[in-house]
């Protein structure tokens, strides 16, 4: 399926990820391909969002390289880094919207930051992000006055806000509802398709996944190294790491179910 | 099967034993809480070859908290389980499914003697690094915003301004209005028995200008804004807020620490030309209660403040403000990223604030001695 003219994005080489002495995760390797919407996937607590961190920067590797469209953005200094993260669009975990701005306002200023759009068209722009995450009307709203998958939705039409070439989400879909989850699936797809972003996503999601994704990583808890990379329904068919066919199959496997 | 019925209501019992050159563990009685299981011959083997339940009562979690302790310090793979109930059984497996991540558990012993006086010594001496580093931080963004470098928001400056200057008009109005009627009282009491009366005036004025005002300014302000900029910047910490900051290209320093200092190193002096002049009131009003007029106690105050004694303390006001927000600042932005880490972090930045602005005041008392002013 995948066309031979698309490059790669961003490339992993030999990443370690590390809290002081504790070692979160080990030598992980992977390419993402522009276009792509790519899955970071494993079980909770073993390190996904903190391997989305250090992919936009914000951590450093405790061993290993990232690349973006080829360029070394580990060893960059602070201004091409920082033209790099002008290019990201991140969604946090918890939303992490500035809770002393509305909805619109939060999507206003990197807008009023790095743009020479004027008032009214960064208003227009604001409301629209936030129709397209199913929050219209909610322009004035405060983060505490709507509710924890609002948030994250209005999470993700802030990372939409300068139409970024990445867009990194951590968990989009928990605590969505499953219609918002659904229309956010189709969003993923309409911007890729439109826009031609690529996507690096935190689910859990299996339904999700399949609809989505065509490119993936697993991150194994028990041996703290990457479990696969690829598309994850091949992945779920055919991978020859059990841990990983277990976790795509909703721990079933080949007819044999795992304990209750 | 009388004896049996006996058995199970009574108390719980756990009972280690060799038989035949197996080890066996029988479990019996009720194991509920509140009842303190009897244990017997634990000591001989880690985990028993034959586990027997046929006396076992009622139980709740206690009994497989047990169980589970026992198979966590046997560190065996594969133990054998078969012995136990099904339901008991179930829930064994269910705890040993994921294998327990040793490295993932803190050092929780508690430091001894020299060890804890050596642990006490270096986080003051990092804590006093990372306020020099602050600083360091603070002079490189101020010139970078002087040379057009650095920005922030000009909506979030002005916010700040109006929360830390007339937002603390009332409290700083009834302080230093006390102050100066305290003042006046004190001095008033001893200068009468001289016959002095009169000379309340040259206190209150000296002490209001040179000391009072800008201290009590100072402390309100420490109070006030540095624990509001510690937990305000803390909070988002704790939310990600700095984060996300980053990931758009923002600097969170110039974003967040900025606009702070520089609203309090502005409002600061004006806060305390105000201070000042409330205070004196005050004092005017106690002086004008044992007869001493409001205008003699002017022009009596005027032979002694003059516009050097005036400005001393405005002068020193520029200093705290720096000071209370930087300690503000510094403790924010070190936050831990929980809730309680923000609360430390707001007591910790109210301690640093008034801490340094004692400090800085001790030291100009000595260069104004020096300098004879
Ligand atoms: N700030 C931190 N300090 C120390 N350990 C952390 C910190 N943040 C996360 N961890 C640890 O790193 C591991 C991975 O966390 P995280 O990336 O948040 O997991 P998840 O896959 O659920 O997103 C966890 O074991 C967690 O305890
Ligand atoms: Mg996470």
């Amino acid at each position: 399926m995948r066309e031979p003219a698309r490059s790669t994005k961003i490339s992993v080489q030999g990443l370690t990820m590390a809290y002081g002495s504790f070692t979160v995760m080990e030598d992980l390797s992977f390419d993402v391909m522009e276009k792509d919407i790519f899955i970071i996937m494993g079980g909770s607590g073993c390190g996904k969002s903190t391997l989305m961190r250090h992919m936009v920067g914000l951590k450093e590797p405790a061993a290993g390289e990232i690349h973006f469209d080829g360029e070394n953005f580990t060893s960059a200094d602070e201004a091409k880094r920082l033209s790099f993260v002008r290019r990201f669009g991140v969604m946090y975990q918890s939303g992490a919207l500035w809770s002393s701005m509305t909805l619109a306002e939060n999507i206003a200023m990197p807008l009023e930051e790095h743009t020479d759009l004027k008032a009214r068209e960064i208003r227009d722009l604001a409301a629209y992000k936030l129709a397209l995450v199913g929050l219209s009307g909610y322009e004035d709203y405060y983060p505490a006055q709507v509710s924890g998958g609002m948030n994250k939705r209005a999470g993700i039409a802030r990372a939409m806000a300068l139409d970024p070439d990445v867009l990194f989400l951590d968990e989009p879909g928990a605590g969505l509802d499953p219609l918002s989850s659904r229309r956010l699936d189709e969003l993923i797809l309409r911007l890729r398709d439109s826009l031609g972003s690529t996507f690096v996503i935190v689910s859990h999601e299996l339904a999700s996944i399949f609809a989505i994704a065509n490119n993936s990583i697993f991150l194994d808890t028990d041996t703290r190294k990457q479990g696969a990379t690829g598309d994850p329904k091949e992945l779920r068919d055919r991978s020859d790491n059990e841990a990983v066919r277990i976790f795509l199959n909703r721990g079933v496997t080949s007819g044999k179910r795992d304990q209750p | 099967m009388k004896s049996d019925q006996a058995d199970k209501s009574e108390l719980p019992k756990a009972i280690w034993a060799k038989v035949d050159g197996r080890t066996e563990l029988a479990l019996s009685g009720e194991w509920m809480r509140g009842s303190v299981p009897e244990i017997r011959g634990e000591e001989l083997c880690a985990w028993p070859d034959e586990i027997r339940t046929e006396s076992l009562g009622r139980f709740d979690s206690i009994l497989p908290a047990y169980l589970l302790r026992k198979l966590r310090e046997s560190e065996k793979l594969d133990p054998c389980l078969s012995g136990l109930p099904d339901n008991l059984r179930g829930l064994m497996e269910l705890a040993l499914k994921v294998p327990e991540r040793s490295d993932a558990k803190f050092d929780a012993r508690e430091p001894h003697g020299l060890l804890r006086m050596g642990i006490v010594s270096e986080s003051a001496w990092k804590a006093t690094v990372s306020m020099l580093a602050f600083i360091g931080d603070t002079v490189v963004a101020s010139l970078r915003f002087f040379t057009g470098r650095a920005h922030f928001r000009g909506k979030d400056f002005w916010l700040i301004v109006q929360d830390c200057g007339v937002g603390a008009l009332p409290i700083v109005s009834l302080i230093s209005f006390l102050i100066g009627m305290i003042l006046a009282f004190v001095g008033n009491v001893q200068l009468a028995s001289f016959g002095a009366s009169l000379y309340v005036a040259d206190l209150v004025g000296i002490a209001m200008v040179r000391e009072m005002g800008v201290m009590m300014t100072a402390i309100i302000m420490s109070g006030r804004t540095g624990a509001s900029f510690a937990a305000h910047i803390g909070s988002m910490k704790a939310n990600q807020e700095i984060d996300a900051l980053k990931t758009f290209g923002f600097n969170p320093f110039d974003y967040l620490v900025l606009p702070r200092i520089f609203a309090l190193v502005l409002m600061m002096p004006i806060l305390t030309i105000y201070s000042n002049i409330i205070g004196i009131l005050g004092g005017m009003l106690v002086a004008a209660g044992v007869g001493i007029p409001p205008q003699l106690f002017w022009i009596e105050m005027l032979t002694i403040v003059d516009l050097t004694q005036a400005s001393l303390g405005v002068f020193k006001s520029v200093f705290f403000g720096a000071a209370i927000a930087i300690s503000g600042c510094l403790q924010g932005m070190n936050s831990g990223a929980s809730s309680s880490a923000v609360g430390q972090a707001t007591t910790r930045a109210v301690v640093a604030s008034i801490t340094s602005v004692i400090i800085l005041d001790s030291a100009f008392a000595v260069i104004f001695t020096i300098l004879d002013i």
